[in-house]
């Protein structure tokens, strides 16, 4: 076999190496910190795209464009990159991302002198640029790692940037909301190292001894010690994705941090959590996830309504969506936990498709913020004739995330319900509660803040300009494209899919209703 | 009747002979040098020194392959030098070297760190004269390097008295050296002696466990008393007790609790970068001979004596955590820091594992690292006096004195975040190396529950690492504060040893495999 192009590898060097050209950039040219960093993350998208079509989607349950070198031998430490089509949609969903949000902040984050005169593309947006860069190398890094303590050391490390993204750029509760972020986060972490390093002195060791190749089906433990490492993993994967009842710090962290942040936040980086319990808990502890699993659907459904009720009762929006995040991913791990290959395609899918759609909603919340000077919805009203783009925009994302049929979020909201009913009944029915009350969110507040009497004081608001159109855009498009038409990203996930269960060992139950159109040939 | 002169095995001995060899130098430096030129002189001669010792310890290295024995028996077994001493050794002198740079740095104001004359009354007239005539302590280099010595030939000790007589060759200088900051005088005056009555008291103790171990077994070489710890049946109280007494001399010196008491107060009052100094390499060479007591002799008497070490390795962690929570002094928390830690790398002794040997090298190379860039960036954060134009004064060691440091010393702060990282365990620091190898082996070792403990412990140290980091970079100083810190200009020697410990904390966290495959073959103790 020729020597295939590190494509990975290339996609986690290049944010790298454009960070630090930012943060490098000598003293005259500063001021272009911010077209350089767009660039590198255009061109990152470009190689992501690229990369995307060497990837053979017949085979999506395999693991490709992979790369393998011993790292520190000694402690059986690789550096082990590949994708199946989960990580690849992962990947492209934050190389996606990246470059939004860097043009959502083009404005922002202005340096303020003494003098309190700002100035816009400073230091600051160059600090925050150049974050965000080495954000999206260890997202990328982290979906495609194949090796348990390189995702380890990942899913630690990207903290750190987080860190600094929410303490030094956030809002007025910036130091509270980036401590709890890290603490919790860390927390979580430090109990899945102790789970580490179990899991490498229970497999077969040797150099290449975390890789997750060589554990999966040869770890030699006892079926307590299982269940303890796989609560060990599963507790760093609940905090990160947030679950009910760990999820505080994600309503904190939303409300302080920028919203670019929250963007890349809770669209992708949270994505680790459930992405984790899909590729390491579910292959590497079968036993112990089938153990588990009735009382991880109990906390996914407590997920799902309390997430959706709170959400209900938010005054600041981007709590608000914070909280309907909550109840998605009850929704992402309900379908995980769930065991039927419907479900879990439906759970795969949706982290692509709440990425996109909670991406748009809350950098069109955003915008608005930026225009009104409040987060508070009751501090708006009748916007709808004032700033009307901003206005259908913000519908339809928040349609998205009530999962209206034609974006693409129903696609995956229905398959994971349609999954657990054929594996759960019960489950499946409450959680159907969450969907009727996600209309309630996202109407009320739209009704709240968009419609009925306009105030005096916003009614010279400008609308979206040309820039923030551009940022919508594309993921607008791409939520209708996959609502009518999301046969590419399902046959990504299908095949990943039926390996996990097999990894488990739970024979399939075929969904028992009639599967809709559009996914109709997949079982 | 012939003569025998005795073997003296001078390669092995060299690394060690090098450094007392220039302290001793160093005084008749002080006795014969024109003071103007004393400073440079004892400067060159002592990164001489070093730079020797190195060299030597590189000769060295062949000797201890395992095809050879696995390393050299010298002056008749007083010495042992094998792969852990020599790599021990070569940590010391590097760490050596990098906390020599610091103690010489200036400010641009000429002053260094000491006291400009030791003896004065502190507040007195003469001191005030010595301070208006320039004058330095320049006794500072030959007591480091007498420090240094004692410190080398600690790890490598083949039997118990010369075990007590590194002790006392490394420990009396730093009671002096803590005594000598040019800053707060009293409260170093203060540590100083609190020091050295604790470290007599300690040494007693030490001593009178080396009597009980020589009343049990006839000879005061670990070798033989290994051997009679072997062949005994039954456990003999005296053996017990001289164990016990050894290691509380031992852990005094690791600063492990309960007998840590002196380290907050000591590294407060000491002048920084001995402090610096101080903290990495005493101990490294503390746990280095800690290791060869557990490893040699006590490791037959694992169910006897574990459980002991265990509960200290267990409270140290939970202590050292838990106090460092409360510090609103940045020394005092790098203090009660270094205690936590003490507390980690005895969880890699307890585990009587190969890997734990190599973990704990690991671990005290990394800690060692990061302890010397650490206070050296305290040594430059300085209050400013008020007024135009005010003088740098004593550093800034209050914690909220570092607010907004960040906005201001970017660099600085960022390599300080750096050092705190690595100090917490982050991934991609040397730091979380270090503690995965040290509690991957203690779990090896069947001992989970100390892992568990220490990643907890960890978590929780994660907070005060992280509070100072706020404090640097998202908190916006209070008005009046922010002109009173400063960083001060120095020569930059500072500078160079805070960069090449933190471009070896990341080298150290990204690409540990050489360090990790050369500990990985250097094990092995020999008797």
């Amino acid at each position: 076999m020729p020597a295939q192009f590190p494509w990975l590898t290339t996609l986690i060097v290049v944010p790298l190496v454009g960070a630090a050209l930012v943060w490098a950039l000598p003293g005259a040219a500063r001021r272009h910190a911010r077209p350089v960093a767009v660039a590198v993350a255009l061109l990152e998208l470009v190689l992501g795209a690229v990369a995307a079509f060497s990837f053979d989607t017949a085979s999506a349950g395999t693991q490709q464009l992979t790369e393998t070198h011993a790292w520190i031998p000694s402690l059986g430490v690789s550096y082990a990159v590949g994708v199946n089509g989960v990580g690849l949609t992962l990947v492209l969903l934050s190389v996606l991302l990246t470059p939004l949000v860097l043009i959502a902040a083009w404005r922002e984050h202005p340096d303020v002198h003494e003098d309190g005169l700002q100035v816009i593309g400073g230091s600051r947006i160059r600090t925050y640029t150049a974050l965000v860069l080495v954000l999206e190398a260890f997202m990328v890094a982290v979906f495609s790692a194949r090796d348990v303590f390189f995702f380890y050391v990942l899913f630690e490390a990207m903290l750190v940037p987080v860190y600094f993204m929410i303490g030094s750029f956030g809002g007025l509760q910036r130091r509270y909301a980036a401590i709890k972020f890290l603490i919790f986060s860390l927390a979580g972490g430090l109990v899945m190292l102790a789970g580490v390093i179990t899991l490498y002195l229970h497999g077969p060791q040797g150099p290449q001894g975390f890789l997750i190749d060589n554990l999966v089906g040869h770890l030699d433990m006892s079926v307590t010690t299982q269940r303890l490492v796989f609560l060990a993993f599963f507790l760093a994967f609940a905090i990160k994705a947030p679950m009910w009842p760990v999820h505080t710090w994600l309503p904190d962290t939303a409300e302080a941090a920028p919203v670019g942040t929250s963007v890349l936040l809770v669209g992708v980086l949270d994505k680790v959590g459930t992405f984790g319990m899909l590729t390491l808990c579910l292959p590497l502890f079968p036993e112990a996830s089938r153990w588990a699993a009735p009382v991880i659907i109990v906390l996914a459904v407590i997920s799902i309504l309390y997430g959706a009720l709170l959400a209900i009762g938010q005054e600041n929006l981007l709590r608000l969506i914070a909280y309907t995040s909550v109840s998605h991913f009850g929704f992402i791990v309900l379908g995980i936990f769930a065991f039927t290959s419907v479900s879990v395609q439906g759970a795969s899918l949706y982290m692509l498709n709440h990425g996109l759609s909670t991406g748009a909603l809350f950098l069109v919340a955003g915008f608005l913020i930026a225009r009104s000077g409040s987060a508070k919805i009751s501090d708006h009203g009748g916007l709808q004739k004032v700033v009307p783009v901003l206005a259908g925009t913000f519908l339809v994302a928040g349609l998205s995330a009530l999962s209206l049929p034609g974006l693409s979020t129903f696609v995956s909201e229905f398959l994971v319900l349609v999954g657990t009913f054929g594996a759960n009944k019960a489950a499946a029915v409450v959680a159907a509660v969450g969907v009727i009350l996600a209309a309630l969110y996202v109407l009320l507040t739209y009704q709240r803040a968009f419609t009925g009497p306009g105030r005096e004081e916003l009614s010279s608001l400008p609308d979206l300009s040309a820039r923030e159109r551009w940022v919508v855009g594309p993921l607008i498009a791409a939520m209708l494209v996959l609502g009518f038409f999301p046969a590419p990203a399902l046959n990504l996930v299908r095949d990943p899919a039926s390996v996990t269960l097999e990894h488990v060992g739970v024979a399939d139950v075929a969904p028992t209703l009639a599967s809709p159109s559009d996914d109709g040939s997949n079982q | 009747m012939s003569f025998n002169p005795p073997e003296v095995a001078w390669g092995a001995i060299a690394p060690v002979l090098v450094v007392l060899g220039a302290a001793v130098l160093g005084v008749l430096v002080e006795a014969f040098v024109p003071q103007k030129v004393r400073r440079w002189t004892q400067f060159g001669l002592t990164m001489a020194a070093l730079a020797g010792a190195a060299v030597a310890l590189a000769a060295l290295w062949p000797d201890t392959a395992p095809s050879s024995g696995g390393g050299v028996v010298a002056l008749g077994g007083s010495m042992v030098l094998d792969r852990p001493a020599v790599i021990l050794q070569g940590a010391l002198v590097m760490l050596g070297l990098l906390s020599v740079l610091v103690i010489a740095d200036r400010t641009d104001a000429g002053q260094d760190a000491f006291a400009p004359a030791g003896a004065a009354v502190p507040g007195s007239d003469y001191e005030r004269l010595a301070t208006s005539r320039g004058l330095a302590q320049t006794e500072v280099y030959p007591l480091v390097l007498f420090a240094l010595g004692g410190m080398m030939i600690f790890p490598a000790t083949g039997d118990l008295l010369t075990l007590f007589v590194a002790l006392e060759v490394l420990s009396l200088p730093l009671y002096l050296l803590t005594g000598l900051a040019r800053r707060r005088r009293l409260l170093s005056q203060e540590a100083s002696v609190k020091y050295f009555l604790l470290g007599a008291f300690a040494s007693a103790v030490l001593l009178f466990g080396i009597a009980l171990l020589y009343g049990y077994s006839g000879s005061v070489r670990l070798s033989e008393i290994a051997t009679t710890v072997g062949g005994a049946a039954g456990v003999d109280p005296m053996l017990v007790a001289g164990l016990v007494m050894l290691m509380v001399g031992l852990l005094f010196k690791v600063g492990a609790v309960p007998f840590h008491s002196w380290t907050p107060d000591v590294y407060q009052g000491a002048p920084t970068p001995i402090t610096g100094f101080m903290a990495a390499c005493t101990k490294i060479a503390a746990f280095g001979a800690l290791l060869r007591v557990v490893y040699v002799v006590a490791a037959p008497l694992q169910w006897d004596l574990m459980p002991l070490l265990w509960a200290v390795a267990a409270v140290t962690m939970v202590v050292g955590t838990v106090v460092a929570l409360v510090q609103t002094d940045v020394k005092r928390l790098l203090a009660y820091s270094s205690i936590a830690h003490a507390g980690f790398v005895l969880v890699g002794v307890v585990a009587l594992q190969q890997s734990g040997v190599s973990g704990v090298l690991f671990y005290l190379v990394a800690y060692g690292l990061a302890t010397v860039g650490a206070f050296g960036i305290v040594t430059l954060v300085r209050e400013v006096n008020e007024g135009p134009g005010g003088a740098t004064v004593a550093e800034a060691t209050a914690l909220t004195q570092w607010t907004g440091l960040g906005r201001r010393h970017p660099l600085l702060a960022v390599t300080f975040t750096l050092f705190l990282l690595s100090f917490a365990g982050i991934p991609l620091t040397a730091g979380f190396i270090g503690k995965y190898a040290v509690f991957s082996a203690v779990v090896a070792g069947g001992q989970a529950w100390l892992a568990v403990l220490g990643v907890l412990a960890s978590a929780a140290a994660v907070f005060f690492y992280v509070w100072i980091v706020v404090l640097m970079f998202f908190k916006d100083p209070e008005p009046g504060v922010a002109e009173t810190t400063t960083v001060v200009r120095s020569e930059g020697l500072t500078a160079v040893a805070v960069g090449i410990a933190a471009v070896g904390t990341v080298a150290l966290g990204v690409l540990p495999s050489w360090l990790l495959d050369l500990l990985g073959n250097a094990a092995v103790f020999v008797r």
